[in-house]
């Protein structure tokens, strides 16, 4: 019976030799995730439950950075419940504020070393999908589903019918991984891939990084998608070999492909050249146009990081764009680095110096602004260009603020220029 | 089990940032949420919704982020059922494990329009719109769904369990 990879996984997963799509199905997990909004109302059904211990405190991963440094009482409450379980069930990969190893959930499990290929991953939040970009199978779930995968490190799934999408070719110059999962969910729309998989091939995937891929992975469920997928090829085992060095050398992942006959819901070829830079308008991250075919809006606030685009390679794409440049006049920069590691990292290559010369703030690295929670909220009729990954009515703030989604090249234009602008219109 | 009520409808792509806006995610009391469900689609609906009431809206409701505040919220606002072409795979499951009843009827979410009376069997999946003497039909659940749903959520379901000693 031929399978995609998703379904490989899933399959393994369920210690069956195969599945097909429509299945409901019980799999095991080799990882858990929660954060310090969707942790502490599992942990009020896990008590009420009567539920005492997990199932393995090395397979769970609790990272406080929504609300993080605690932006009010609540929030404050909030994370000292979840520091509290934590310590209580001795939650291995609970990391507290500057710690080694903390910042945006999705930037530091695959810089911890806690994705591998063939794993599969449920997280109390929505982009979980992510992790995709390794050749894990990960999806999103609320807490009620988290408290019951953190107590038998198990849950049910009904198995998806995938899309295969097909890259060609090669990005332009200036054109990012942003750009590929905007013109796709553009193209597709919100929800174009409901309850399935996007599973990408083709041979072009070999030509884009592990960040474009975390980057397009995680904005899967832009789509609707379960999950997104790409294959592991050299790119991935050179990240797992600086990222998991304990785990390859334990050969502890597993590599799936998708069977040659493989049943798709549908193929959609992208020839990567000829996608252009893309900004998503409000109010849906399906709204895509490209830079050059729209009038000049004027722009308060860019933000740059989330677990979208925080990582150290975007971080160094600002920097290229934002050398020798000055933010306009009265735009505020907000530069959120995704992680302690990519933070210092960036210090270190002298990135913050260039930022900070620009104009740019820099923030501590949690999820802030992009969900509206702190460090960057919008007053009404402002409008912001930002590298995160959802553009809804009121996502960052006021409920009649705008939000234009993009990557980190058109930010950095953005920021120069006072609108939301392409990197060819820099020097023009 | 059946219930009847007045119907709120709205469109496609209704997220969960307008259905429990981020600001809010500090808190995960059901009445504290409540007060704040809709928000940022429309603000009167906390003020005139009743016990009972209806959603309908268009395809991909729920769609964005994985908060389980979403479900929590319209529950507690006294929404009784959400009838919709299509949820949003998270929302889907986050609903069922809060037992707030979710149906899928492109027909229904077309034909019912905002204001009307529209009552829905659970057990047989039928709609049936009083105000325009029209009737629909949905999938029913599954009885181990019903069950989840009659146990105000997957966690009323495992107490019964225990109860039960099962």
């Amino acid at each position: 019976m031929a399978m995609t990879m998703t379904q490989k996984i899933l399959a393994a997963h369920a210690g069956r030799d195969a599945v097909e799509a429509g299945e409901l199905i019980e799999a095991r997990l080799d990882l858990v995730l929660g954060n310090d909004v969707t942790t502490p109302p599992a942990i009020k059904v896990f008590e009420a439950a009567g539920l005492k211990t997990v199932f393995d405190p090395e397979r769970i991963a609790l990272v406080p950075d929504h609300f993080t440094p605690n932006k009010d009482i609540q929030s404050a409450e909030h994370c000292a419940r979840m520091r509290r379980f934590a310590r209580d069930k001795q939650i291995s990969h609970y990391y507290e504020q500057g710690e080694e190893g903390m910042g945006v959930e999705h930037v530091v499990l695959p810089e911890n070393g806690l994705v591998a290929p063939g794993d599969a991953i449920i997280g109390a939040d929505s982009h979980t999908c992510t992790y995709g970009a390794l050749g894990a199978f990960a999806t999103g779930v609320g807490s009620t589903d988290l408290a019951y995968a953190m107590a038998t490190g198990k849950t049910w799934f009904r198995v998806p019918e995938a899309i295969r999408i097909d890259l060609l070719g090669q990005l332009r110059p200036g054109v990012t991984g942003k750009d590929v999962i905007l013109h796709l969910i553009g193209k597709i729309g919100v929800d174009g891939a409901l309850y399935q998989s996007l599973e990408f091939t083709g041979s072009g995937v070999a030509t884009l990084s592990m960040a474009e891929r975390l980057t397009i992975c995680n904005m899967a469920i832009e789509a609707g998608a379960k999950n997104g997928l790409f294959p592991v090829d050299d790119k991935t085992r050179d990240y797992l070999a600086h990222y998991a060095p304990e785990r390859v050398a334990m050969n502890d992942f597993t590599v799936c492909t998708a069977d040659d006959d493989a049943r798709y819901a549908r193929t959609i070829a992208i020839d990567l050249a000829t996608i252009r830079q893309t900004v998503a308008f409000p109010h849906l991250p399906e709204n895509t146009r490209e830079i050059g075919s729209f009038d000049p809006i004027p722009v308060d606030q860019v933000v740059i990081g989330s677990c979208t685009n925080g990582r150290l390679e975007d971080l160094r794409l600002a920097a290229h764009w934002l050398k020798g440049r000055k933010v306009a006049k009265g735009l505020r920069l907000i530069i959120l680095p995704g992680s302690q590691r990519v933070w210092r990292e960036a210090l270190k290559e002298g990135l913050f110096e260039i930022f900070t010369d620009a104009g740019a703030v820099i923030s501590a690295p949690p999820c802030g602004p992009c969900l509206g929670g702190h460090m960057g909220i919008l007053a009404a009729g402002e409008r912001c260009v930002s590298t995160t990954n959802r553009n809804f009515v009121g996502r960052m703030g006021h409920p009649k603020s705008e939000v234009y989604l993009a990557g980190v090249p058109v930010a950095c234009a953005s920021a120069v220029l006072g609108r939301v602008a392409g990197i060819d219109e820099l020097d023009a | 089990m059946s219930i009847q009520g007045h119907v709120f409808k709205y469109g496609a792509n209704v997220d969960t940032d307008v259905i429990i806006p981020a600001r809010y995610l500090n808190t995960s009391e059901p009445a504290e949420l409540a007060r704040h469900c809709m928000e940022d689609l429309d603000a009167t609906f906390v003020d005139r919704v009743q016990p009972g009431d209806i959603l309908v809206a268009g395809a991909n409701f729920g769609c964005g982020s994985s908060r389980e505040h979403a479900p929590i919220a319209i529950k507690a606002s006294g929404i009784s059922c959400v009838i919709a072409p299509s949820f949003a795979r998270i929302f889907f499951r986050n609903a069922i494990n809060m037992g707030l009843p979710i149906l899928e009827c492109a027909e229904a979410a077309e034909a019912i329009q905002d204001g009307d009376q529209v009552s829905v069997d659970f057990d047989t999946g039928r709609i049936v719109n009083l105000t325009r003497n029209q009737t629909y039909t949905a999938r029913p659940f599954p009885p181990f769904i019903r069950r989840i749903i009659e146990a105000d959520g997957l966690m009323g379901t495992l107490r019964q369990m225990q109860d039960k000693g099962e």
